[in-house]
């Protein structure tokens, strides 16, 4: 059986209790609402995106603990980075918690790699990839609206 | 269970209930988990545990007496339809039906309440017309009534329910007009372990000329159900809610309405005649078991109703009674903790939010434990909706459980919030 710390991670419990960029953009240009109907997790990512980089990014919502740290780390980890460089991360996040060989390199997920013990608890992997998918749903069109269900 | 009928139980009660003797019944439940913890299973509203007796009924049926059922004519296949048939007459004993005529075998619970509601409701309701369902129900006693109302262009209406997770009654005449053609009512709330007092709601609807479908899943694995003493018209019950195999329930209608009613679905064994021009239907309980049923099941749930019969309900009550007050008081103790659902009369459902951690991380953190609870919204979104909490921890308890296992679980829960840091 995994683990607990492997997934309640000191990374993960201290965005859970102080999350990142936890606010609205009252200047966003790409929302979307993400919902977990299972859990109850609600989520809205907001962007403001300019020539292809994402100046500034918020979210408000409530959810459990992985899924609060998974949007503070991923709006800490994408600011500042192009829109081409987010969907890269989003894909090497979402390899990481659903496929148990994939590498959890922190060379290019950072502190997200801190969500690898996501993989030992199957029925959490929707917590941690809830943010990525409503920003994804918010990159790829001005408004939307997802569900991990 | 009610105060009358747990007042009923606890004088003639004088031999304590043997949870361990009982508990030995259940293979499941001597298993442990990764580290050598005893599983503490406390996910029993969502589905119960089954005795070897009934895992040896369908083993037993499968290795030796399995045959299509109905019109063969040789010896397998009549001591095959013997022992479906003879799985009609434990449920018709079960809930005390008047024929075993009026027992339909269905998947579930949910398959019950669809079928009476396209059968029996469907065709009685007009534009304008009103189904009342409560403010308590599992989304399978609204959303098929939803679906007939959207057809038909009728409307949905709720009984409110209280604080205290209580349905309140008083303004029930009001919603029950001479446009209502049904009522559905949970007997008890998997979400909050509330027991209605579901005769007293049949005569009042009664009263009013509407009849009464009630949702008994959560009712039967708890107390002793009588559908002729409710008096409602029709009753439904999930088989592996009570510690029967899953795929199999039992919906109970009173004979004038079956008879009345069209079929559900078409298929072999619910005709009388087929032609290409026009068929003729078998009578109930036949016409509603179009193909080949769970045969298997059937007899696997007549084997758990034999053995659910034989407890002693009095020392039952009392044992679960004594749970869910140790569960209630101890939880509640915890800092920061709120039960969700304090009726008066409730049965061993305990729903929970804790300060500062989601249902989920709950669910995983106990599980550490071997604690096996329910984290989410139950599958009754508007009862959560309505106290404000996207999800609760449920733990749910059943007459195998023990107050060993509840100090596991308080003790568990209370160490939460410092795994959460």
């Amino acid at each position: 059986m995994a683990e607990l710390r492997d997934l309640y991670q000191q990374v993960i419990l201290d965005h859970n209790k102080n999350p990142r960029h936890h606010h609205r953009l009252g200047d966003a240009n790409h929302t979307a609402e993400g919902n977990n109907p299972l859990c109850g997790d609600r989520i809205t990512v907001f962007l403001k995106v300019e020539d292809g980089v994402i100046r500034d990014i918020g979210f408000e919502g409530s959810g459990c603990a992985i899924s609060t740290a998974s949007a503070s780390l991923m709006t800490s980890a994408v600011i500042g980075r192009t829109t081409a460089e987010a969907a890269r991360l989003f894909d090497a996040f979402h390899a990481m918690v659903v496929d148990p060989d994939a590498p959890a390199d922190p060379n290019t997920l950072g502190k997200l790699a801190a969500f690898a013990g996501v993989r030992g608890f199957p029925a959490r992997v929707k917590c941690a990839n809830l943010p990525w998918h409503t920003l994804h749903a918010a990159l790829a069109a001005d408004s939307g609206r997802v569900t991990t269900e | 269970m009610t105060d009358a009928q747990r007042a009923a139980m606890r004088p003639s009660s004088r031999t304590p209930f043997d949870v361990e003797r009982v508990r030995a019944d259940f293979p499941l439940l001597r298993q442990r988990v990764a580290d050598g913890r005893p599983l503490v299973y406390l996910d029993n509203a969502a589905t119960t545990q089954k005795p070897q007796k009934v895992i040896d009924a369908m083993s037993r049926f499968y290795a030796e007496d399995n045959a299509n059922i109905h019109r063969g004519v040789y010896d397998l296949c009549e001591r095959a339809t013997r022992l479906y048939e003879g799985a009609r007459f434990t449920a018709q004993r079960f809930l005390n039906a008047a024929e075993a005529r009026e027992i339909v075998f269905v998947r579930g619970t949910t398959e019950g309440v669809n079928l009476v509601a396209q059968s029996f409701c469907r065709p009685r309701l007009s534009p304008g017309d009103e189904v009342v369902v409560s403010a308590m129900e599992h989304h399978s006693n609204i959303v098929p009534w939803q679906l007939v109302c959207e057809e038909r262009g009728a409307r949905l209406r709720v009984v409110p329910m209280n604080a205290r997770g209580e349905l309140v009654l008083d303004g029930l005449e009001d919603l029950l007009g001479p446009r209502t053609r049904m009522l559905a009512v949970t007997h008890v709330s998997n979400a909050l372990g509330t027991v209605n007092p579901v005769r007293e709601i049949v005569a009042r609807a009664h009263a009013r000329g509407v009849p009464v479908l009630v949702d008994g899943a959560q009712a039967t694995p708890h107390f002793r159900v009588d559908v002729r003493d409710l008096g409602c018209d029709f009753y439904t019950v999930s088989g592996h809610k009570v510690f029967g195999p899953t795929g199999v329930g039992l919906l109970y209608g009173r004979l004038e309405h079956l008879e009345a009613m069209p079929p559900y679905q078409g298929g072999g064994d619910m005709i009388r005649s087929v032609s290409f021009e026009k068929t003729t239907f078998a009578a109930p309980p036949a016409r509603f078991e179009a193909g080949t049923p769970n045969i298997g099941g059937a007899i696997g749930l007549a084997a758990a109703l034999d053995y659910v019969v034989a407890l002693d309900w009095d020392a039952v009550g009392v044992h679960e009674g004594d749970l869910l007050a140790h569960a209630s008081e101890t939880l509640s103790a915890i800092p920061g903790l709120r039960i969700i659902g304090t009726a008066a009369q409730k049965v061993g459902v305990v729903s929970f939010v804790l300060d500062g951690a989601h249902a989920h991380d709950i669910g995983t953190i106990v599980d550490e434990d071997g604690v096996a609870l329910r984290t989410g919204h139950h599958c009754a979104q508007p009862a959560m909706e309505f106290f404000g909490v996207p999800a609760t921890a449920r733990a749910s308890f059943a007459f195998y459980n023990t107050h060993a296992e509840i100090e596991v679980l308080v003790a568990a829960v209370a160490r939460v919030r410092e795994v959460l840091g």
